[in-house]
């Protein structure tokens, strides 16, 4: 059995045995990467020396038998708009290509406090824009389940590195379901977390109102360590949040007798794939076999949730992006006439088409005239969707759907139409808006390919979504399943 | 409500984007089908519905005004495109 098969508390076991070391943990995530990521293309950079230097130290404290970090030893990969000193930080942009931080984000001083060792940065959609992965600017990632098709987006390179054994575990965002999405494509475990449980300081900012960070693992109970390590509040991050940090692993019970779910008939209906949504009814009686007890609801406003989301994540967006101007760090274009055509030169070569197509939609509707008729008028139909999880969370312990309505597809086959493209996001999206935690975990196959089903829980109740799914994954078999690369 | 080549390049122009005239063609027509899907939200009435710009309940973030280590100018300058003297270079904004 592969080393990354093993539980996180079997591989501790097994280095405080002196059975293993982490360099022999290091050196498998690099021989899988060697062997699998030509295919894959998961990663865009690596960092094998300083990962080596890192796991014989950590190995020198497992001798001297040092206290130990709650991941101690475990190679992660991080998404690429996740700075990290010394090492070059992308968002997959041509702008930021030799882009070299001079500070690590917050999660990545969380993860080394806890012991990790970072082997690399992970592939993404072009500042985190996309659902397919295409919009790299580097190359596209492939799903390991089937080569031809997309792992998602637009956290693609941090879900497939974790289908195919390239890391433990990886580091992921999600603005709109960049976590969730490509999690269910790729067959993997995807957290995003409530709004402000996990700090965003050093996140390249895409829509900071709705981005956050969460892990992508191979089963619940990694989720539920990773999540430890990287909750809690940081004065570095204005909308970071005040709240007691619970024991997430204590809360992994198996028990979900007398639980009230919840399942959107707008989650199950038209545009949602027959298999995909006949393979989450099945898994929901599994549920119901352990005690849970499930009920159709309705989420009304579920139908104006990705015209709200592609308004106010491109105004923010395009705000965001406007620190981008060729001036401090990335390109800069070559003679330029003078400063403001510096701006416009290093902008228009620097980003690829999605990115313009976002920072020209939100510059439009934060423009004179029409704020009122796209912004505010987004921002209060947020409010209308927010209410409408109030409501039902109200009489219900978790909402349960399918993550996305089908399952991958082709690379190529949705690139020219964005409106499409955008509509794959259309049950991760309202989640997002409305700042609650949700998490993708497996729940079947349909024609070969992952399906995932989605978790949703209320406002920092990572504690219930993460033992329902843990439920869950303790009486079926698929997040044992892997691809055969 | 639809919006025409000469809005793109004036929006261009706001955003600091130059765009080639393919581009332009392009992005008319995408702009179109996504603010036209985008009208949907009008069918909602938000007549005395409150904006949400934060799902949490956040104020301003105050600290004490106090003198802190900052980066050194050679971490400042690590990614500068083009520098003099510990000072990013641009080119003359006045003659």
């Amino acid at each position: 059995m592969s080393l990354f098969e093993q539980s996180l508390p079997e591989i501790h076991n097994k280095l405080h045995a002196k059975e293993l070391s982490v360099s022999d943990l290091v050196n498998q995530a690099y021989q899988n990467i060697g062997e699998r990521d030509e295919k894959v293309k998961a990663y865009l950079a690596l960092d094998e020396e300083q990962a080596r230097a890192r796991a014989r130290q950590l190995d020198d404290r497992l001798v001297s038998g040092e206290e130990k970090g709650l991941l101690f030893g475990l190679p992660v990969g991080i998404k690429d708009n996740i700075v990290t000193n010394g090492l070059r930080t992308t968002c997959g942009s041509q702008f930021l290509r030799n882009f070299d931080p001079v500070y690590d984000a917050t999660v990545v001083e969380k993860l080394k406090a806890a012991d990790t060792v970072t082997i690399g940065k992970l592939n993404m959609d072009e500042f985190a824009m996309g659902g397919s992965n295409e919009n790299s600017s580097f190359y596209p990632v492939r799903n390991p389940w089937a080569l031809d098709r997309v792992p998602g987006g637009s956290s693609g390179g941090s879900a497939a590195a974790v289908a195919a054994g390239e890391a433990y575990f990886t580091l992921g965002s999600d603005t709109g379901g960049s976590i969730r999405q490509p999690a269910s494509y790729c067959g993997v475990v995807g957290l995003k977390p409530t709004y402000g449980l996990v700090s965003r300081f050093g996140l390249v900012a895409f829509a900071s109102s709705l981005d956050q960070i969460g892990p992508l693992t191979k089963n619940v109970e990694d989720s539920a360590y990773v999540l430890q390590a990287i909750a809690g509040y940081d004065a570095k991050d204005s909308t970071s949040a005040k709240v007691d940090i619970p024991d997430y692993l204590s809360g992994l019970t198996g028990n979900v007798k007398g639980l009230r779910i919840a399942v959107p008939k707008e989650y199950i209906g038209e545009g949602v794939d027959p298999q995909v949504k006949e393979t989450v009814l099945s898994a929901l009686k599994v549920l119901e076999g352990l005690g849970a007890t499930w009920e159709e609801v309705s989420l009304p406003h579920t139908e104006y949730a990705v015209a709200t989301y592609y308004l106010l994540a491109s105004s923010e967006a395009s705000s965001n992006l406007a620190r981008f101007d060729g001036v401090r760090y990335g390109v800069r274009a070559d003679n330029p006439e003078n400063l403001l055509d510096l701006y416009h030169q290093s902008r228009s070569q620097g980003f690829g088409p999605e990115v313009k197509r976002r920072i020209m939609l939100g510059t439009y509707a934060l423009s004179s005239g029409y704020y009122d008729a796209y912004y505010l008028k987004a921002q209060k139909v947020r409010t209308l969707i927010k209410q409408d999880f109030d409501d039902v969370f109200a009489k219900y312990d978790v909402i349960i759907g399918p993550t996305a309505p089908t399952t991958a597809f082709k690379l190529g086959s949705q690139v020219d139409d964005p409106l499409t493209m955008y509509l794959n996001d259309i049950l991760t999206i309202p989640v997002s808006l409305a700042g609650v935690p949700a998490v993708s975990i497996p729940c079947g196959f349909s024609d070969g390919l992952p399906v995932g089903m989605q978790i949703i829980g209320k406002a920092f109740d990572e504690t219930t979504v993460l033992r329902v799914a843990h439920a869950f994954e303790q009486n079926t078999e698929f997040h044992k399943q892997r691809p055969q690369l | 409500m639809s919006i025409s080549n000469n809005d793109v390049q004036h929006v261009a122009k706001l955003a600091r984007l130059n765009l080639t005239a393919e581009e332009e063609q392009t992005l008319t027509g995408q702009l179109n089908a996504i603010l036209k899907y985008a009208e949907k939200l009008n069918e909602l009435d938000t007549e005395n519905i409150e904006p949400t710009t934060h799902v949490l309940h956040v104020s301003n973030v105050m600290r004490e005004d106090e003198t802190k280590e900052s980066l050194s100018i050679e971490q400042v300058m690590r990614n500068a495109p083009d520098e003099e003297d510990g000072q990013f270079k641009v080119p003359a904004v006045m003659e």
